[in-house]
């Protein structure tokens, strides 16, 4: 098998795995911590392998959470883009900082994606979700740097470039 | 850069991606998002599409729900006989008590179908049930959802009722063909036509996004209800069979300078706790109104 194609089947197996998790049941106290997995998955492939991984696959990867969350189609799509579309603007600064700046930069990204899906709540006449909501982006900031370890060993092991 | 042992090189990476570049792939994604959003909102044309990229993800539901099916399947296996036992006896008692309680029925719907025949108003003779069982995923937080396993192999089709042993839970809003979507009565997108069954007042019972509350906004000041008052289903709007019970009446407010009374009403439902629903499927149904109980 050639490098190119491991290395997708390695970061397809990651995006599967985010998409698991966005659907496990939390705990009932837990359950508004939960991050934003998926979205955190492919900033990090944007920012570590931008020529694999875009906008395209971050769309593609949105419509299925639409349609495992029950939202509206296209809801979470484009949230995704276009924080992908950043990332790959942004992906030669950040991938140089050190893990707590590039946190911070992680949690502007996140938050993007949350303002773009209540203006979408909004626009659909959706009924306005409670505070707990802006709450994800801060657990995705403070899980980000074990989560950048564990994803930069898996990419490291597995020699996607 | 990796260099392999072998002594080739890697090709260079090239710096500049292939095909359109990222600015026009980000506009063609926000405007194709835009107009899948924009059909799927308006007109519902887009279930077939998401019938079959729910076949796709499937797995990936089956897979995080085993976790708590593994827990289920170990719970029954250490189960002891004793308990088994005990909990046989019960059930023999509680069918002992709903037989007798069904006789009375049993003459009471035979007496209410002549009645209604001398008033010339149809009646609903009866229902199909199927069990389904709740798929242990988590749906959109800020929604009450619930994901069942049965599907349209099973016949369920969008708008369908759905109960418990109790009362009614909500309405199937999505189809694939092993899975259903059910919204919630609670969810604050969902509305219910409701009667009190102490004088057969008529309302509309709104969800509020929380899942122990339900709201009835549209009584006036002097509407009789009272705390504790029953409401069950009126069967207006098509979608529900007339007289399930559907919550319970907890807090009448009247503000004299308001024309209508703050009501709010908590579901006889177990909603947060039930593993199995039951579908319905009535039969001798009347012509479906307008949908007035659609999400």
């Amino acid at each position: 098998m050639s490098r190119q194609q491991s290395g997708n089947i390695t970061i397809t197996i990651t995006l599967l795995l985010a998409l698991m998790l966005e659907i496990m049941p939390l705990p009932d106290g837990l359950s508004h911590f939960q991050p934003q997995w998926l979205l955190l998955t492919l900033i990090y492939w944007c920012m570590a392998t931008p020529n694999r991984v875009g906008i395209g696959v971050s769309w593609s990867c949105g419509i299925m959470l639409d349609i495992l969350n029950g939202a509206l189609l296209g809801q979470h799509a484009i949230g995704l883009a276009i924080v992908a579309y950043f990332s790959l603007k942004l992906h030669q600064r950040t991938r140089v900082l050190p893990l707590p700046q590039q946190a911070l930069t992680v949690l502007l990204l996140l938050l993007v994606e949350r303002l773009i899906s209540i203006w979408v709540i909004g626009a659909v006449g959706y009924p306005a979700p409670s505070l707990w909501y802006w709450a994800t982006p801060l657990v995705g900031m403070v899980l980000w740097p074990w989560f950048y370890v564990v994803l930069r060993d898996v990419r490291r092991r597995f020699r996607v470039s | 850069m990796h260099v392999p042992k072998s002594g080739r090189y890697t090709p260079i990476k090239p710096i500049f991606t292939q095909g359109p570049s990222s600015d026009v792939r980000i506009i063609t994604a926000i405007v194709f998002s835009f107009a899948l959003m924009l059909v799927d909102h308006r007109w519902n044309h887009l279930e077939q599409v998401r019938a079959s990229l729910s076949i796709v993800i499937y797995p990936l539901q089956y897979t995080v729900s085993l976790p708590s099916r593994a827990n289920d399947w170990l719970t029954d296996l250490f189960r002891t006989r004793d308990e088994l036992f005990m909990h046989r006896e019960e059930l023999q008692k509680e069918n002992l008590e709903l037989h007798a309680r069904l006789q009375k029925f049993e003459a009471l719907e035979a007496e209410n179908v002549r009645l209604r025949g001398l008033l010339d108003s149809s009646f609903t003779i009866g229902d199909r049930v199927l069990v389904a069982e709740l798929i242990a995923v988590d749906l959109d937080l800020f929604r009450q959802q619930v994901l069942i396993n049965k599907g349209s192999k099973s016949g369920i089709y969008i708008g369908q009722p759905v109960l418990d042993a109790n009362a009614v839970m909500g309405q199937v809003t999505h189809v694939s063909p092993n899975t259903a979507t059910v919204l919630l009565i609670t969810d604050a997108q969902h509305a219910l036509p409701v009667q009190v069954n102490r004088n057969g007042l008529r309302t509309i019972a709104f969800g509020t996004g929380i899942i122990d509350r339900l709201e009835l906004p549209q009584l006036p000041n002097n509407a009789e209800i009272e705390v504790g008052d029953l409401l069950v289903t009126s069967g207006f709007g098509g979608h529900f069979p007339a007289g399930y019970p559907v919550a319970r009446v907890t807090e009448v407010q009247h503000e004299p300078g308001r024309p209508f009374a703050t009501i709010f009403a908590t579901p006889t439902a177990h909603l947060e706790r039930t593993n199995e629903v039951l579908l319905v499927w009535q039969l001798n149904t009347a012509a479906t109104l307008e949908q007035e109980a659609r999400p």
